[in-house]
């Protein structure tokens, strides 16, 4: 198998010390983790008879990129939404940074460095790109009430704060476009942009929604450079996906989700040959328009064997 | 029929007390629902809230017209507590429900007899309100203005307010281009992108709801320093619509908004209403007498209306550009 005899030193020194850190970690649903982030434990959400959420445990590793899998209505989303606050479930805690955080709203987690996107980009359509990205920025004494009208009080901090979103804007190569309503960008553009707002936060953890859906072929591949990056930076990512060749691509660890529980964990490479993993996708979708995915996981998972 | 008579009328109602009433409720409004999003339906509670705080402390305890203000202020903001804190967490179709809900439910409580000794009943409170501020008039006692039909005290009550309309439109401009703006604009676009950014959305929302009542509560004290009478049943739930109408004509989201669409809307309203009694007077619509002229004009103003949205749907002050952004 090429990833795991591929040599460490030739890779980017984030992924090398992420792939290094899960070398010896179990392939079992569950796993501890060596240095983890955010520890969770049976965390569930019923929806009337559905359990869309029931997670006995998990732990995901610092600094790494971890991909979260799984067919349509695993409960991946809903999984996001309970972590970061935005739903409440019914049992659960979970940990970020060894702080218990659950029950708490979810500006608070934002603020403490849990910072999501959604799966639907919400960009702020009738605000220009560079004030979606100053409202990003944390711990502005303008937003203040009372400071608001005081300008003197938190122009310093401003332009800190422009020249921070423009550095982050020129990475993203959106800094052609501060002046632009973010409504007028492209769906992909919209992606791009909702993620460099939430590096503005200074995040500890990027929680990623579905950050390929709705981007055009082209631009997949400059948003997997994105996320790459963010991880060589120090900041552990975690994602929802779909498509099989991008969690492949990027993912220094997967997660698989089905009918609301983990039923997976490992590297990539293991994980897409992992039967029950197979056995869920297909299942799921045989009979259904969503073949596409299922046949190439098929094909990858044969071109693995032979 | 005299045009320049006409013509002064208009003027004087479009640039009036009424005017002024109405747009400082609109101000407060286009802080609420312009830039936070909030669809608060029951602005006229402020204003009520403003008025009645005035007239119960200088007519029913007969104290100093200053502490009203005051008093106005804290009872506005009390107001903007009790309709926010159990419905902003919600969705915005709440608020509007309970606003509009409230607003009648206010109305109702001081016009009821129980409370009759404090709030005066249906007849309301009448007598003399703000004469610490009418003996503060600067203007010489036979003063008469050349070509506008105000009287000196109204002309006084106009200056002060319009002074006030321009210091709180400075205000507003000043927040909305403060980061503190920035925010509730956010919250307007995507609240939970904002939530998701670390901001603490309920609290914007409620200082959004606490500083436009404030706005709106100035116009129910000019309302009663002008008018030297609070009555309950001029706050029907219409004056809101009027105040949403105002804001939409001027352009909801723009700082001088609300001043153009108050004076627009007045001047239409009274233009219609002077125009058609002086031609009904003259004898020139034979089949209208002069009492259907209050319900014309305003079927006119919504005929203008329908014009507008279809027309300029983003108001006289709108964006074309940031309409077509909502529509995606």
């Amino acid at each position: 198998m090429p990833a795991n005899t591929e040599n460490t030193t030739k890779m980017a020194p984030g992924r090398a010390a992420a792939v290094e850190a899960l070398r010896d970690v179990a392939r079992v649903p569950g796993s501890p983790k060596p240095d983890p982030i955010l520890v969770a434990d049976q965390v569930s959400r019923q929806f009337g008879g559905l359990k869309a959420v029931d997670v006995t445990h998990v732990e995901i590793q610092r600094g790494a990129i971890t991909a979260l899998i799984g067919p349509n209505g695993a409960g991946k989303t809903t999984l996001f939404n309970l972590l970061t606050g935005f739903d409440n479930p019914d049992t659960g805690e979970w940990t970020f940074n060894k702080t218990p955080v659950a029950g708490k709203a979810p500006y608070r987690l934002a603020r403490m460095g849990m910072v999501r996107t959604f799966q639907l980009t919400k960009a702020l359509s009738r605000m220009t790109v560079m004030d979606n990205m100053l409202l990003g920025a944390s711990g502005q004494s303008g937003e203040r009430v009372f400071k608001a009208l005081l300008p003197f009080t938190w122009k310093a901090q401003e332009r800190a704060n422009t020249e921070r979103a423009m550095e982050l804007l020129g990475r993203f190569n959106l800094d052609a476009k501060i002046d632009d309503f973010a409504g007028s960008l492209s769906g992909g553009q919209r992606k791009l942009l909702e993620m460099a707002r939430a590096l503005m936060v200074g995040p500890e953890i990027v929680m990623l929604d579905e950050p390929m859906a709705g981007v055009n072929p082209a631009l997949t591949q400059s948003l997997l450079g994105h996320i790459k990056n963010i991880r060589e930076e120090g900041t552990t990512v975690l994602f929802v996906e779909h498509d099989m060749d991008m969690v492949h691509d990027i993912s220094d660890w997967v997660i698989v989700m089905a009918q609301g529980q983990i039923i997976a964990e490992g590297p990539p490479d293991a994980v897409m040959k992992d039967p029950q993993v197979i056995e869920a996708y297909l299942g799921s979708r045989h009979g259904s328009a969503l073949t596409a995915d299922g046949a190439s996981l098929t094909a990858d998972s044969q071109g693995g064997t032979t | 029929m005299d045009i320049g008579q006409v013509f002064t009328l208009t003027i004087t109602q479009a640039f009036g007390v009424t005017a002024l009433i109405y747009l400082f409720a609109a101000i407060g409004l286009n802080i609420q629902f312009g830039y936070t999003g909030l669809l608060n339906f029951g602005q006229v509670a402020f204003v009520a809230a403003g008025a009645y705080a005035v007239g119960v402390i200088v007519l029913t305890f007969d104290l100093s017209l200053w502490l009203s203000i005051v008093v106005a202020l804290i009872t506005s903001t009390l107001l903007a507590l009790l309709l926010g804190i159990p419905t902003l967490r919600l969705r915005a179709d709440y608020l509007a429900i309970v606003t509009i809900a409230a607003s009648e439910l206010l109305r109702l409580l001081v016009r009821s007899i129980a409370f009759k000794d404090v709030f005066g009943g249906a007849q309301g409170l009448n007598g003399k309100l703000g004469q610490e501020f009418h003996d503060l008039n600067p203007l010489p006692v036979d003063f008469t203005l050349p070509l506008l039909s105000w009287s000196r005290q109204d002309l006084w009550v106009v200056i002060v307010g319009w002074c006030l309309a321009l210091l709180f439109t400075l205000f507003v401009w000043g927040l909305v281009r403060s980061p503190w703006g920035r925010v509730v604009k956010g919250i307007r676009e995507d609240e939970d992108a904002v939530v998701s950014l670390g901001k603490n959305v309920f609290v914007y929302k409620l200082q959004a709801l606490i500083i436009g009542g404030g706005i709106a509560a100035f116009g129910g004290i000019l309302w009663a320093v002008a008018k030297q009478s609070v009555q309950p049943d001029t706050f029907q739930p219409d004056f809101t619509f009027f105040v949403f109408t105002i804001l939409l004509l001027g352009g909801a989201a723009r700082v001088f908004g609300p001043i153009v669409g108050t004076v627009i809307f007045w001047f239409l309203l009274a233009g219609f209403g002077e125009v058609l009694s002086s031609l009904i007077n003259n004898g020139y619509i034979a089949f209208l007498t002069p009492t259907d002229v209050g319900s014309i004009r305003f079927m006119l103003m919504g005929l203008g209306l329908m014009l507008l949205m279809i027309f300029r749907p983003q108001g006289i002050f709108g964006d074309r550009r940031e309409l077509a952004l909502d529509a995606r």
